[in-house]
This record gives C-alpha cells, sequence and structure tokens, in this order.
C-alpha cells in the first residue's frame, strides 16, 4: 500500500469533488423541475398527457444512466444535422451533456417520488381548503405541493445518494469529475486500489453529509 | 454436514486440478479496440496484428496461450494484478511504464501523427515530415514551434494513459487543452463531431478509420517517434516472471529472423512495421 500516494492524490481528488457537486446540484435542480413538471401531469386526466408522463419515466428509469449519457454524448454528436443548429453549442460540452443526461434520468424518478406523493395526500386536506373557499391553485401550491415534499423526503434523500454515485459516469464522457481525476491519476502511477480507496473515501463521506442532511430536514418538517 | 463437508472438498481438489492443469498455460491481455494492432471482428472475435503475432510466438514457446481482452486504462494494474501474464496491446516501451512492469524487446514501431478533419484550418501544416524527439535538432524545434503556434488554445483528444497524453503534457508544443477518452473510437468519434480540433495517436489508428468509416479524417504535421513516444511496442511482462520475459524474448528474435513478424506486419499494417 502506497500511503505517500493516498496523501498527495488527496488533494487532487479533493478539488475534483468541486466539479461532482457541481454536476450533482445543476442535475438535482433540472430534475427536480422536471420531475415536479411530470408528477404533475401524471395526475391529469387526459390520457394523452398521462400517458406522455408514463412513457417518459418509464424510458429513463427503464435503461441505464450510461447509456442516456452515451446516446446524448456520443449519439447526437453523429447526427449531421444538429451540428448545425443552435443546439449544437450546449451538445458540444461534455458538461452540459452529462447534465442534460443526469437531469432527464434524476427527473423520472423524482416524478416517480413525487406523483406518489401527491396521490398519498389525505382527501381531507384538500377537502378543508376547498370547504375554506380556498382556489384550487392555492390549494395546489399551498397544501399539495408542501405536504409532498414532505412525504417525499426519505425517498428522495435516497435519489440525491443514487444521483451523487450517478455523476461517477461523467467521467466516460472526458469530464473530471472525482472519478475522473482518479482514473487519470492512476493512468500514470498504474496503482488502482490506493486512488480509490481515497476517492470511495470522498464519496462516502459525501453520502453521510446528504444522509443527515436529509433526516434533519424529516425531523424538521415532521408532523404527527 | 458431512455431506456439505464432502462437496467443499471435492470443490478445492477440483480447483487445485484446475490450477496444475493450466500451468504449462499462459493468458495474454489485449485491448480489442486499437486497429490494426488489435481489435474485433463483427462476431467480436479479437483478430489484428498482435492476436496473430501472439499465436506464433506461443507457438515457438511451446506454451498454450488464450488471449483476454482488457479495457485499455486498466491493462497495467490488472497484469499487476495476476489476471494475465503479458500484454500485447500496441504498448510502447516508455521508461514511465518500465517503473511498473518490464518490457520484451520491441517487435514493432510506429509513428504517431495529430489529425484533423479535412477543412480545418490547420490541415497540411507546413513542417518538416518526420521528428525525432530523443535529440532536438534546430529544424525540429521549428517543427514543434510551428505546431505550438498552430494549435494554440486548442483542444487535443488522446486515449488515456498513452504516449500521446504524455507527449502533450510535457509541453514540448506549447499550452493545449488535452482532453483524455478511454478508447481510440471514442476520439475517432469526437474528432468527426467537432468537440476536439485535433487528435493525436498511431498514424495509423488515424488512416485505418478513415478508410474503414469514409470519413474524412486527415493527418496533419509531422509524424512524432522517440522521446516520450518510446522505443517500439514490445510484450509488457510483471517484474517477477524473469523467466517469461526470457522465453518472450527468445520467441521474439526467432519469429524475426523467420520473418514472421514482417509478414504480418505488412498483412496488417500495409508496410513493414516490425523491429
Amino acid at each position: 500500500m502506497d500511503f505517500d500516494l493516498m496523501i498527495t492524490s488527496f488533494p487532487k481528488l479533493l478539488n475534483a469533488t468541486l466539479v461532482t457537486l457541481k454536476l450533482l446540484s445543476l442535475s438535482l435542480v433540472f430534475g427536480l423541475f422536471i420531475g415536479l413538471f411530470f408528477a404533475v401531469l401524471r395526475l391529469r386526466k387526459n390520457i394523452f398527457l398521462n400517458k406522455f408522463a408514463y412513457g417518459y419515466s418509464y424510458v429513463f428509469r427503464g435503461t441505464p444512466l450510461l447509456v442516456q449519457i452515451f446516446i446524448i454524448y456520443f449519439g447526437l454528436g453523429q447526427i449531421e444535422y444538429l451540428r448545425t443548429t443552435i443546439l449544437w453549442v450546449v451538445l458540444k460540452e461534455p458538461y452540459w451533456c452529462a447534465i442534460i443526461a443526469f437531469a432527464l434520468n434524476t427527473g423520472a424518478y423524482t416524478s416517480e417520488i413525487l406523483r406518489s406523493a401527491f396521490q398519498t395526500i389525505k382527501p381531507g386536506f384538500i377537502e378543508a381548503g376547498k370547504s375554506l373557499g380556498i382556489s384550487n391553485k392555492i390549494i395546489f401550491y399551498k397544501i399539495q405541493i408542501p405536504i409532498a415534499i414532505r412525504q417525499s423526503l426519505p425517498a428522495y434523500g435516497n435519489e440525491i445518494i443514487l444521483m451523487m454515485k450517478g455523476t461517477s459516469l461523467a467521467s466516460t464522457v472526458t469530464l473530471l469529475d472525482l472519478t475522473g481525476v482518479a482514473k487519470y491519476i492512476i493512468s500514470t502511477t498504474f496503482k488502482p486500489v490506493e486512488v480509490f480507496i481515497v476517492a470511495g473515501g470522498i464519496y462516502l463521506f459525501m453520502t453521510f453529509i446528504i444522509h443527515n442532511l436529509i433526516k434533519y430536514l424529516e425531523k424538521r418538517f415532521g408532523y404527527q | 454436514m458431512i455431506k456439505l463437508k464432502k462437496f467443499g472438498l471435492g470443490l478445492l481438489i477440483s480447483l487445485f486440478l484446475s490450477f496444475t492443469a493450466n500451468a504449462g498455460s499462459i493468458k495474454i491481455g489485449t485491448e480489442g479496440a486499437y486497429p490494426p494492432w488489435n481489435s474485433k471482428d463483427a462476431s467480436g472475435a479479437l483478430i489484428g496484428f498482435e492476436v496473430e503475432l501472439a499465436e506464433e510466438l506461443c507457438k515457438i514457446m511451446g506454451h498454450d496461450c488464450t488471449i483476454v481482452e482488457q479495457d485499455w486504462d486498466g491493462m497495467i494494474p490488472a497484469l499487476v494484478g495476476r489476471k494475465f501474464d503479458a500484454i500485447m496491446a500496441g504498448m510502447s516501451i516508455t521508461a514511465e511504464r518500465k517503473k511498473t512492469i518490464n518490457f520484451s524487446d520491441g517487435y514493432a514501431d510506429e509513428v504517431a501523427s495529430l489529425a484533423v478533419m479535412k477543412g480545418s484550418k490547420n490541415e497540411g501544416l507546413k513542417t518538416m515530415s518526420a521528428i525525432n524527439l530523443s535529440e532536438i535538432s534546430a529544424d525540429e524545434q521549428a517543427t514543434l514551434d510551428v505546431l505550438t503556434k498552430a494549435f494554440k488554445g486548442k483542444t487535443i483528444g488522446v486515449q488515456t494513459a498513452t504516449i500521446h497524453q504524455n507527449f502533450l503534457e510535457s509541453g514540448l508544443m506549447g499550452k493545449v487543452t488535452v482532453r483524455t477518452y478511454k478508447t481510440q473510437d471514442e476520439v475517432n468519434l469526437d474528432l468527426e463531431a467537432g468537440r476536439i480540433d485535433a487528435a493525436l495517436a498511431a498514424a495509423v489508428a488515424f488512416t485505418d478509420y478513415a478508410e474503414k468509416s469514409g470519413k474524412a479524417v486527415v493527418l496533419t504535421g509531422p509524424t512524432f517517434a522517440g522521446g516520450d513516444f518510446g522505443n517500439g511496442v514490445g510484450v509488457g511482462i510483471r517484474k517477477s516472471d524473469q523467466k517469461l520475459l526470457n522465453d518472450f524474448n527468445r520467441a521474439i528474435d526467432k519469429a524475426r529472423d523467420e520473418g514472421i513478424i514482417s509478414k504480418l506486419a505488412i498483412k496488417w499494417f500495409g508496410f513493414d512495421a516490425s523491429m
């Protein structure tokens, strides 16, 4: 075991963790909006909108994240027409390709989490709002959404942790995130065990933080 | 319980037997994604110069060989970790790699080259046709200066953990953004897509790709050898396996003398890349 290598690679890996965190936070923000949008579609009676939202979540939950990244990065890059459009400004960059893939993926899971949360809201809450003459819009924003978020916290916490680990796939499209830099260091030192132990430790620490944050939020917003 | 013990013992014995049965055989690791050195045919079987050369060398050594696939970026760790006993994967002999593993004598050599898409500003650069970085002459320095100017601030793609990556990071070509890929295929795809301005790899890797894909990939600038580009391609072997190293060296000698290496090189490269 090369402890010197573990110590010297630690600051480099820590630096790369910033890239991982950026990828994670941007994907989660976009993913939350996408998820909310599709969760609401799923609750609609309109069969077309409903099936469309269902199809989206089915496709993105039913295929590996790695395949999704490859299709968006290498696949779309092969379409010559696309390269002449404005879309290419975004798709040219591996960074945005990764974020698009992550956001669409986590969006699909988030939509399912939120949908089930919406559906478990006791009708009494909504009826209470209606009996007070509150408009449907206000009921949705002030009653349904806050309760749904509270209900979905444990499941969503898991999704954040899964997504955090998922960002390691960004290294497959040339990004130097935590895994990317770990692989880079290994490519010159040929010592995978040491470097991956340090990288794994950093991932574990991030999980620890996220886990406890969610636990705190659950307690803070808990109700009986 | 007794049955279980018997089963366990049987398992141990069969394991032991399978190990001893393999005593005379060696495993050779290759990438299968770097034509014409090594690649795969449509059915997924390994083919290429090194696959056929490995068979010939094993015949000479009298070893029973299996060729196994391994991703390039894990090649040396896999050898050290005893996943296989030798590397034949277009791996150049470099000082950096020699710190970790041994190399046999070189069996083939090739030059590296930059490639761009047809129509690029850097197509047909006016430079020497070949430079050797072992000792850089004034003319060679002038060529490096031309390259430095032409590729200033550009993004160049390479396969990760290669001599090509080492060269770009050495600064001899000035400050370029290096983007590293897991396989050469991915480098080619992104070169064609225009995500990178140029790519650096074995010249044959580009000509082979251009020929098979019909894409307008063209070589530009000089061909590179020496220095960071190493001293030919050899068989990588664990430092502890001195005997296997000697076996390979003798076999390579014999194959060279009998013209086997030249013949295979001409078949796969279209020219005699043997050494």
